[in-house]
C-alpha cells in the first residue's frame, strides 16, 4: 500500500509537471519584449503628437483644439454614432491602437500625407473623407457622417493633426497599415492550428464564440466575428492583414508574441467566421467576390468553408440597411 | 498489478479534479469560515477586516465586493503556488475546494468600501489617471481599463476590480509580477505590462487607483 501511495504520489506530480510544462509551451516567446518590426532603410518615419500635445499646442485656435478633441473623442469612443453611423460594437481605437499614433498598428497620420490618391479598394481618387467613409461603411458596418458634417469635419481634423511636421506625399511608410508579413498565405496555414492559438491566447477576451465582452452595455474586448464585428468589406478580413495586425498588436500588450505562422492560422481562423454581409453584395456571395476580386482574393468571402459558403446570407447585422448610399464611383472622365 | 492500480487510481483522480464542480456556494457557511480560519491558522478576518475592507498599511487587499469565481480562484492559486505570499499560504492551506466556494461566496457579496481620501499629490493623481485611462502607448503601456474595463470596476474574473483597491496592494503584486512571483494571469497579461511600468507610474496609478470607487455608486 506504502509503494502504491509513493506511486501515485509520483504519477500525479508527473501528471503536474506535464501539464505546467504544456501550458508555458503554449507560450511562442517572452511576453515583456517588445517586439516590432524594424523599419526598412529609407522608409518614412513619424512621431505622431499626444494628446498632451493637442492641449498645450500653441499654435491651435482654441476653436480648433476644441474641434480635434472632439475628433480624436470619437475617434477613441465611436460609440457614441451607434445607432446613426455605427452598427457594430467596435471604435476607430479597437483596430488604430494607441490613439492611431502607432506605427504597426494602422497609424492614421499617412492618410492625411498621402491622400487625395488613387485607391485600388474602389477604383479612384479618394480624399481623407472618403477614406474615413470607407472605415465606417465597412469596418464600423455603418455608413460615414455626411461630408463637411461637425462630426466628419472633427475626425478628419485629428487625422490631419496626427500628421503635424510629417513629411507630404512621402508614401514609403515604416508601419503604415496591415501588411508586414506580405499578402500571400502560407501553405502550411491551418484553420485547427488556428482555433488551437486562438484558445490559448485570444479567448480569455474575444471569447471562445468570437463576440467580445461588454460590461454594463460599454464594449471592453471587441467582436472579432458575429454581428458585433466588421462586414465582409472590411480590410480586416484580408488573411493577410489581420495577420500582421494580430502578430504586431496582439494579445494586447504582447507585440510579436505569436510566430508568423501562428498569426497567420489565428488569422484565417478569425477570418473564416461569418459576419455581416459585404455592402457591395450582389444577392450571390460567389459573384461577389468574383466582381470584387481584387479586394476578395485576399479573404475567404464566397468560398466554402467547413462545409459552408462564407457569406451567403442576407444577415447586415444591426445595419437596417445593406449599402450606404457614400459607396459609389468616380470619374473625371 | 501494484503499478495498475496506481495508474487507476492517478487516471481516476484526474478525472474526478476535471469535472466542472457543481456544488452550489454557501455564503453563510463562508462567513462562518472567515471568522473561524482553516483551523490552524489565523482568520481571514484577521488581516483584511470585519468586512472584507482590508488593510493598507498592511497592503493587505480589500476583498469584499471582489468578483465571486475571481476570488475563489486566488485562493487555489495560493494553495497551488502560482500566487505566492507566506502569510496567505499559510492560513488557507487546509480549507477544502467547497471552503472556497463558500469563502468567495460571502466576500463577492460584501458591499465594496468607500475608496480612501487621496494620499498622493495632485501631480501624481494626474499621473496615474493617464495611466489609468490613457496608459503611455510609447512605453508600450496600454491603459489599465482596456482590461480592467470601465473606470477599472471589472469585467470578469479574469479581469477584478483594481478600482478602490489599496495602492499599497497594487503596488506589492505589480512588483510580484515584475520580480516573476506572481504568475497566475491569463496569457501572462499582466506581468507583461507590469515589467514595463516605472517605479514612479506604479507609485502614481496605485494612488489614482485606490481615489477611486470600487463600484458604480
Amino acid at each position: 500500500m506504502h509503494s502504491i501511495n509513493k506511486l501515485t504520489l509520483g504519477f500525479a506530480t508527473l501528471f503536474a509537471t506535464s501539464f505546467s510544462v504544456a501550458v508555458i509551451g503554449a507560450q511562442s516567446s517572452p511576453s515583456t519584449e517588445v517586439k516590432l518590426p524594424a523599419a526598412a532603410a529609407g522608409q518614412y518615419q513619424h512621431t505622431a503628437p499626444t494628446l498632451a500635445d493637442i492641449e498645450s499646442d500653441s499654435d491651435l485656435h482654441p476653436e480648433l483644439r476644441k474641434v480635434i478633441l472632439k475628433g480624436r473623442d470619437l475617434f477613441m469612443n465611436t460609440q457614441q454614432l451607434r445607432g446613426e453611423y455605427v452598427f457594430n460594437d467596435l471604435n476607430c481605437k479597437s483596430c488604430h491602437m494607441g490613439e492611431g499614433r502607432m506605427a504597426w498598428s494602422g497609424p492614421v497620420w499617412p492618410a492625411a500625407t498621402t491622400l487625395p490618391d488613387f485607391r485600388g479598394k474602389n477604383g479612384h481618387v479618394n480624399s481623407l473623407e472618403e477614406r474615413i467613409a470607407g472605415c465606417f461603411s465597412f469596418s464600423m458596418n455603418g455608413k460615414a457622417p455626411e461630408y463637411g458634417s461637425d462630426t466628419m469635419l472633427a475626425i478628419s481634423a485629428y487625422h490631419q493633426y496626427m500628421a503635424k511636421g510629417a513629411k507630404m506625399y512621402d508614401k514609403n511608410i515604416a508601419g503604415r497599415g496591415f501588411n508586414h508579413l506580405g499578402n500571400k498565405i502560407p501553405e502550411a496555414t491551418s484553420y485547427a492550428n488556428g482555433q488551437k492559438v486562438y484558445e490559448e491566447n485570444c479567448s480569455v477576451c474575444h471569447g471562445s464564440n468570437g463576440a467580445g465582452t461588454k460590461v454594463d452595455g460599454t464594449v471592453v474586448y471587441p467582436p472579432l466575428w458575429g454581428d458585433g464585428s466588421y462586414n465582409w468589406g472590411a480590410g480586416m478580413t484580408r488573411v493577410f492583414t489581420a495577420a500582421s495586425f494580430i502578430q504586431n498588436n496582439m494579445p494586447l500588450g504582447q507585440p510579436g508574441r505569436l510566430s508568423d505562422q501562428e498569426a497567420w492560422d489565428v488569422a484565417y481562423f478569425v477570418n473564416a467566421q461569418e459576419r455581416p454581409q459585404d455592402p457591395r453584395y450582389t444577392g450571390d456571395a460567389k459573384e461577389t467576390r468574383e466582381k470584387y476580386m481584387n479586394f476578395h482574393k485576399a479573404t475567404l468571402y464566397g468560398t466554402e468553408v467547413n462545409g459552408a459558403v462564407l457569406g451567403q446570407h442576407d444577415n447586415t447585422g444591426d445595419k437596417p440597411f445593406l449599402k450606404p448610399d457614400v459607396l459609389k464611383p468616380r470619374s473625371f472622365n | 498489478m501494484k503499478l495498475t492500480t496506481a495508474i487507476l487510481i492517478c487516471v481516476t483522480a484526474l478525472v474526478v479534479l476535471g469535472i466542472p464542480t457543481m456544488a452550489v456556494a454557501d455564503s453563510d457557511r463562508g462567513k462562518q469560515l472567515a471568522m473561524q480560519g482553516d483551523g490552524s491558522g489565523a482568520p481571514c478576518s484577521a488581516c483584511h477586516g470585519p468586512n472584507g475592507e482590508g488593510n493598507a498599511a498592511g497592503a493587505f487587499p480589500v476583498i469584499a465586493g471582489l468578483n465571486e469565481r475571481y476570488l475563489f480562484r486566488t485562493m487555489q492559486a495560493y494553495q497551488s503556488g502560482t500566487r505566492v505570499n507566506p502569510v496567505m499560504s499559510m492560513n488557507i492551506d487546509n480549507f477544502a475546494e467547497q471552503d472556497l466556494l463558500d469563502l468567495a461566496a460571502y466576500y463577492a457579496n460584501l458591499p465594496s468600501p468607500a475608496p480612501a481620501a487621496p494620499s498622493a499629490s495632485a501631480e501624481q493623481l494626474a499621473l496615474g489617471e493617464k495611466i489609468a485611462l490613457q496608459g503611455d502607448w510609447d512605453a508600450y503601456i496600454p491603459p489599465c481599463a482596456s482590461c480592467h474595463g470601465p473606470n477599472n470596476q471589472g469585467v470578469n474574473e479574469n479581469f477584478p476590480a483594481i478600482a478602490g483597491q489599496h495602492a499599497s496592494y497594487i503596488k506589492q503584486q505589480v512588483q510580484a509580477w515584475q520580480q516573476g512571483q506572481r504568475t497566475s494571469d491569463p496569457v501572462q497579461l499582466m506581468e507583461a505590462i507590469a515589467k514595463r511600468l516605472s517605479d514612479e507610474q506604479l507609485d502614481a496609478v496605485a494612488a489614482y487607483l485606490a481615489s477611486q470607487p470600487a463600484a458604480q455608486q
